[in-house]
C-alpha cells in the first residue's frame, strides 16, 4: 500500500525522502515550517500583524474545534479497542505523574525564579499543568509527515493529562488565599464536564465500543484530509487569536517569554524521557513530550477566572498563546522528535 | 392599560460569570432574565475566553428591594475582581406582577 502512495504521491515523496534518524534538524525544522498547518498559523499571524478585519466566524471556529476533537476521541477510541489494555497502563501511569509535577514545577519557577504573586504564578501553572489539544494533533500530523508510527492510543493520554494539572495549580493558589469566591467541587464539575473532556473522553468510548468495521463508515469525515483540511484552517484562526495576543507581551516581560520557552523545553524533555521509560515507540514518545510542553488555553483559563480572581488572565493567555504554543508548533516538535530519537 | 413600575437590572460581564450571576439573581429573588451574547471594550479589557473582546449582558426586571440586594452583591463580590458594570434604570412594565417573586 505505503508502494502505491509512493507512486501516486511523488511531491510529498520528494519532501520526505530520508528514513527517520537520517535526516538533520536543521532539515527536519526546515520541513515543520514548511507543513500545510504551520504556514496557515503563520498566515493568521500576518493577517493580525497588518491588522487586517478577518478573522475565522466564530461559531466556525467553536464548530472545528468541536469536529478536531471529537474525530481524535473517536479515531483514539477505534485504536484502544484494538490493544489489550495491559499496554497502556504504563503509559497511563507516567502521564498521571507528568500531570502532577507539571504544575508544580511551574509554580515553583514562577513563584521563586520570577517573583510573581501566588496568584499569578498559580493561575500560569494550571494553564503549563494542563495540555494544549492543538499541539498534540500537530505533533501528530508532524510525525505522520516523518513516517514514523505512533501508537493509536495517544488520545486516551491527552485525555488523562488534561485536568489534574489545572486542579493541582488551584489548589496550591486556593491554599493561599483567604476569600475564595468558587469552591473546588464546583470547578471540577467544570472541569470534567468541559466541551473538551465529553467530546475527547465521550469520543473515545464511543469509538472503543463501536462495532467492528462501523468505523470505516464514517473514517471518509473523521480522519485523513478532511480532518487535515479542517486543522489547516483551525490553525488559521489560532494563527489571528495569537497575533492578537502579541501586543501584550510588552505587558507580561521578558522572564514570562523566557519561562513559555525554556518551561516548555524541559517539559518536553521530561515528557519525551518518561514515554520512552514507559515502552512508548520513539514517535509515541515525541508526541508525550509535546503535549508534556504545552499549555492550556481553553480549559484553563475559564477554571482559573473563576477560582482565582485575583490572577491576571492576560500573564496565562499571554504565555500559553503567544508564546508556548507557537514555539511548540514551529519549534518544539521538531526539537522533542529529535530528542527522542537521540535517546533511543 | 395599567403598567407596573420595576426595576430593570443591566449586566454587562465576563462570559465566565454567567452562571454564577445568573444563580445569584434567581437567589436574590428575581423571576427571570434575558442573557445576550456582545462585543465591546471596557476599561479593564480583560479577555478570558480563547476569542478576545466578547462579554455577555443580562438584562432582569425586578422589584426596587431586589434591585437593592443585586447593587450590594455586584459591589461587594463582583467588582473587585471582575469586569462587571451594573446599571439599575425605572422601566413601566405590562403585567408587572409577574415579576414579583411569591
Amino acid at each position: 500500500m505505503s508502494g502505491q502512495e509512493a507512486t501516486l504521491l511523488p511531491a510529498a515523496d520528494l519532501l520526505r525522502p530520508c528514513p527517520r534518524g537520517v535526516l538533520p534538524l536543521t532539515e527536519i525544522l526546515r520541513l515543520n515550517l514548511l507543513s500545510p498547518i504551520t504556514l496557515a498559523f503563520a498566515l493568521g499571524i500576518f493577517a493580525r500583524v497588518v491588522k487586517s478585519e478577518f478573522s475565522l466566524p466564530r461559531q466556525m471556529y467553536t464548530g472545528l474545534g468541536i469536529y478536531l476533537l471529537f474525530a481524535l476521541g473517536l479515531k483514539g477510541g477505534v485504536e484502544l479497542a484494538k490493544e489489550p489494555l495491559g499496554v497502556i497502563i504504563l503509559p497511563v501511569a507516567v502521564t498521571l505523574v507528568l500531570g502532577c509535577i507539571r504544575p508544580l514545577t511551574s509554580y515553583a519557577v514562577l513563584r521563586k525564579l520570577g517573583g510573581f504573586n501566588t496568584d499569578d504564578s498559580a493561575g500560569i501553572a494550571a494553564h503549563y499543568g494542563s495540555v494544549s489539544a492543538v499541539t498534540f494533533i500537530a505533533a501528530l500530523t508532524f510525525l505522520e509527515g516523518m513516517r514514523e508510527p505512533v501508537e493509536g492510543y495517544l488520545p486516551t493520554l491527552l485525555a488523562i493529562l488534561e485536568s489534574p494539572g489545572i486542579h493541582i495549580a488551584l489548589a496550591i493558589g486556593a491554599l493561599k488565599q483567604a476569600d475564595r469566591t468558587e469552591s473546588m467541587g464546583s470547578v471540577l464539575h467544570e472541569v470534567l464536564t468541559g466541551r473538551t473532556m465529553i467530546l475527547l473522553v465521550g469520543g473515545l468510548v464511543v469509538g472503543y465500543f463501536m462495532a467492528p468495521g462501523t468505523w470505516d463508515q464514517v473514517a471518509g469525515f473523521y480522519d485523513g484530509a478532511v480532518f487535515k483540511g479542517a486543522l489547516c484552517l483551525f490553525l488559521l484562526e489560532m494563527g489571528v487569536v495569537a497575533g492578537e495576543r502579541l501586543g501584550d507581551l510588552k505587558e507580561s516581560g521578558l522572564f514570562l517569554l523566557a519561562f513559555g520557552v525554556i518551561m516548555a523545553v524541559i517539559h518536553g524533555v521530561v515528557g519525551v524521557g518518561a514515554g520512552l521509560l514507559a515502552g512508548l515507540s520513539p514517535g509515541g514518545a515525541t508526541v508525550l513530550g509535546a503535549m508534556s510542553a504545552s499549555a492550556s488555553y481553553i480549559a484553563a483559563p475559564p477554571a482559573v477566572r473563576m477560582t482565582l480572581p485575583a490572577a491576571n488572565p492576560t500573564l496565562s493567555l499571554t504565555a500559553s498563546l503567544a508564546i508556548t504554543f507557537p514555539f511548540n508548533i514551529i519549534f518544539g516538535i521538531p526539537l522533542y522528535y529529535q530528542v527522542a530519537l537521540w535517546m533511543t | 392599560m395599567e403598567l407596573h413600575t420595576l426595576t430593570l437590572i443591566t449586566i454587562v460581564a465576563e462570559p465566565v460569570l454567567e452562571e454564577r450571576l445568573t444563580r445569584r439573581l434567581l437567589e436574590l429573588g428575581a423571576t427571570g432574565y434575558t442573557v445576550m451574547d456582545i462585543r465591546g471594550r471596557g476599561t479593564r479589557g480583560i479577555r478570558t475566553g480563547d476569542i478576545p473582546g466578547q462579554g455577555i449582558r443580562i438584562e432582569t426586571l425586578v422589584t426596587d428591594e431586589v434591585a437593592e440586594a443585586i447593587l450590594e452583591e455586584a459591589t461587594a463580590s463582583w467588582f473587585p475582581h471582575y469586569a462587571v458594570v451594573v446599571w439599575a434604570s425605572p422601566a413601566r412594565v405590562v403585567r408587572g406582577d409577574k415579576y414579583v417573586e411569591g
